[in-house]
């Protein structure tokens, strides 16, 4: 839902970020308004993970130059926990296994960590297994795999669908979700897919991380920006992902010979 | 900022118990013969069998060589710089609480023991244990309506000395090992537990050891005898004050279990570890051997030790009763300078017996960790059955996990499982939990509270707790 006076939620200017040194993003600009869908789409090795990493506050990635606000504040300031207490999600393409650690536990402690952050009160382990029974809904997962270990024996899906699980009990206000189609069937994509579409509102946003049409034929994205050599090349709407499905990556080499990466 | 290093910042809290308590003590001089021997046995007033029990540990103790075979490098202890029996001046041991000296009764509040009668805890019996003697048992009234005897070792050879007598030294020989042989000739205090036939002990029993003076050795001596059908749950804590030196620690835990008896043994070990760059803290040498006598006994053995410079453990259980059943359950910490060798002996010498094993390590710091442990299974011990788990988990990348599991089995018809494992708190892990708004303290403290879990399962109730937050405070600095 694009409305050109809703409030921006993340502004991303001259974004430049490296690992080990090496520079992977070059100078992101992305404006993110309250309501709207983005897709990012490109390569592999454009730099599309590293950019919701480095949103999300990964530790091994280093700003090398540029800002990010995140409604009134500075992101780039903050620890990833604080991150995600004011409301930023990052949903992984492939999430760790925690060995020991309750997913009932661990999702217990994340919720309460937001609540906190937003005033409300803490809930006890009584009052929030409702809150999770009724959020499983969301993505039609089976409550057995609240009591195993955080992702531990999930399968590709059954870890994707924890993922939009903690999505739907945090309530973000910028959901990032990196690649969440990867590694999924059919059928798992659209409980994915439906579970992204029943948490978008007018008041939050969603930035996709994708390869594929196959996830935008069951969210419909308002924008779709095409990233290549760690910045966004070019920005459509949703007819841009179509003509990608049609014409590939092609003129992304001639393209990116016209524009030279500017250094920070 | 690397991850490995913000882990390091938080394993490196402070010590909380590492106050000195300024009470005047009565030391003997330095050094170790047979004179000294002599007389702590004649301090003590002993019977004559303890005396010569002592004259002859010592005599083979000088006789044996330090070990040398544990993943532990330390200098040569000095024997003769130490000294081998202090005890804080007061009047023979009080009838009544109020009237032990109330600095002491502070300093056992101060490490969370209150042992005054309003605030106890109201369903642990405590044994408190400061230097060389015991200065206070609570509940002895109350255990004796029972028939359990709970009382310092050194009120139970005056009170009960044919039962010490027919026990004394029947699981670790005085001749054991080099550490069991000193401790059997200069032992100064510790618990004596004796819970007689088919009575199940109404309370948990606790033993609070406490090293307050900088060059005195502690050695004390634990003895703990279950009749048949009896039951009984004991847990030790100890704790010792930062000196830039080492003090040697050198304790012997003597277990019988008769006919369907059980007892169930915990330890939550806090001694001083060192500072640090590994100057200072506790060398901790301890035998420790339950023996099941019976058939159908349990010995259960769970272990938490989070302190000392140098640990060198292995609480054992010589399963000798058909159908008898030997636990271990640890949760070994280390970090910065400390070495930890520490597992168990599983001996299996009746039919049917089952041993099970669960270790969990965790090494930070530049801190070395090793279990080691043998399973042996004697050639009547028909239809014997182990379980081993041995699990490490790494923090940064500078500390050591080592297993050294030894397997010996003479019976064809026996079966011994042994698993191991290592992992490391991984970067992705800890970034996982951040981005779920949980701090980085809390998700260290989160996945080592899941690793320790199965064991922290085994401790007593109103432990547990304990030790989890003894974990935090080692991990997390969460002080208070």
């Amino acid at each position: 839902m694009i409305r050109p006076d809703a409030p921006i939620l993340l502004e991303i200017q001259g974004l430049h970020a490296s690992v080990d040194e090496q520079p992977i993003l070059n100078g992101v600009n992305l404006t993110i308004r309250a309501g709207e869908i983005h897709a990012v789409m490109g390569r592999n090795g454009s730099g599309k993970s590293t950019l919701s990493k480095v949103l999300a506050g990964h530790p091994a990635y280093t700003v090398t130059a540029g800002s990010v606000r995140y409604q009134d504040v500075n992101l780039l300031e903050l620890e990833p926990e604080q991150r995600a207490r004011i409301g930023l999600f990052l949903g992984f393409q492939y999430p760790v296994e925690i060995p020991g650690v309750s997913n009932l536990e661990f999702l217990r402690v994340a919720t309460n960590a937001r609540r906190q952050e937003r005033g409300d009160d803490e809930l006890d382990t009584f009052a929030f297994e409702d809150l999770v029974r009724e959020r499983l809904n969301v993505v039609q997962m089976d409550p057995a795999f609240l009591e195993r270990s955080v992702n531990q024996g999930f399968s590709g899906g059954e870890k994707k669908r924890n993922e939009i699980l903690q999505m739907a009990l945090l309530e973000p206000l910028v959901a990032i979700l990196d690649e969440t189609d990867s590694g999924l069937d059919i059928d798992a994509l659209r409980i994915v897919a439906s579970g992204v579409n029943q948490l978008a509102g007018p008041h939050t946003a969603t930035l996709l991380i994708t390869h594929y049409q196959r996830l935008l034929d069951l969210i419909t994205p308002d924008f779709v920006h095409v990233m290549a050599a760690g910045r966004i090349l070019r920005s459509g709407g949703k007819e841009l992902a179509l003509e990608l499905e049609r014409t590939g990556y092609d003129w992304v080499d001639a393209e990116l010979a016209r524009q030279p990466v500017e250094v920070p | 900022m690397s991850s490995a290093a913000t882990v390091g910042d938080l394993v490196s809290q402070p010590y909380k118990y590492g106050f000195v308590t300024d009470i005047e003590t009565e030391k003997i001089a330095k050094g170790l013969s047979e004179d000294v021997v002599r007389l702590i046995s004649a301090k003590k007033e002993e019977p004559a069998f303890l005396l010569d029990f002592r004259l002859r540990a010592y005599r083979q103790w000088l006789r044996m060589t330090e070990p040398d075979w544990a993943t532990l490098g330390y200098p040569a202890i000095d024997y003769q710089d130490i000294i081998y029996y202090a005890a804080p001046k007061q009047q023979q041991k009080k009838a009544s609480l109020d009237e032990v000296d109330p600095k002491l009764l502070e300093t056992f509040e101060k490490l969370g023991i209150p042992l005054s009668e309003q605030k106890r805890l109201s369903n642990v019996a405590v044994d408190a244990v400061f230097d060389s003697v015991s200065i206070a048992t609570t509940y002895k009234e109350k255990l004796a309506e029972h028939g359990v005897i709970f009382s310092s070792i050194s009120e139970a050879v005056k009170e009960h000395a044919e039962l010490v007598e027919r026990y004394l030294g029947t699981v670790v020989p005085s001749g054991d090992n080099f550490f069991a042989a000193l401790n059997s000739a200069v032992f100064s205090d510790g618990s004596f537990v004796f819970i007689p036939k088919g009575v199940e002990c109404p309370m948990e029993l606790s033993t609070y050891f406490r090293i307050n003076s900088g060059d005195t050795g502690q050695f004390e001596r634990t003895l703990i005898v279950a009749e048949e059908g009896a039951s009984v749950s004991y847990l030790e804590g100890c704790t010792a004050p930062m000196f830039d030196t080492n003090q040697l620690h050198a304790a012997v835990v003597e277990l019988v279990v008769l006919d369907d008896a059980s007892i169930k043994y915990s330890t939550v070990q806090n001694w001083y570890a060192g500072d640090e760059n590994g100057v200072g803290g506790i060398y901790n040498f301890v035998t420790k051997r339950g023996q099941c006598r019976g058939e159908r006994s349990k010995i259960s053995w769970t272990q938490v030790e989070t302190g000392s410079a140098i640990t060198w453990k292995y609480p054992s259980c010589v399963l000798q009763g058909a159908d008898s059943v030997g636990e271990f359950y640890s949760v070994a910490l280390t970090n910065h300078r400390q070495q930890a060798d520490t597992g168990t002996k599983m001996i299996h010498v009746g039919p049917r017996t089952r041993s099970t094993i669960v270790s969990k390590g965790i090494s930070a710091g530049h801190s070395v960790n090793s279990y080691r442990g043998l399973v042996q299974i004697g050639p009547k011990a028909v239809g014997a059955r182990n379980y081993s788990q041995c699990d490490s988990m790494l923090i940064g990348d500078q500390a050591g996990a080592n297993t050294y599991p030894y397997i010996r089995c003479q019976q064809p018809e026996a079966s011994v499982e042994h698993e191991a494992s290592t992992c490391r708190i991984s970067a992705d892990q800890l970034f996982y939990l951040q981005s779920r708004g949980i701090g980085f303290e809390e998700a260290v403290s989160m996945m080592v509270s899941g690793f320790c879990r199965d064991v922290f399962n085994q401790l007593p109730m109103e432990f547990a707790a304990e030790a989890d937050k003894l974990l935090a405070l080692k991990l997390e600095g969460s002080v208070g």
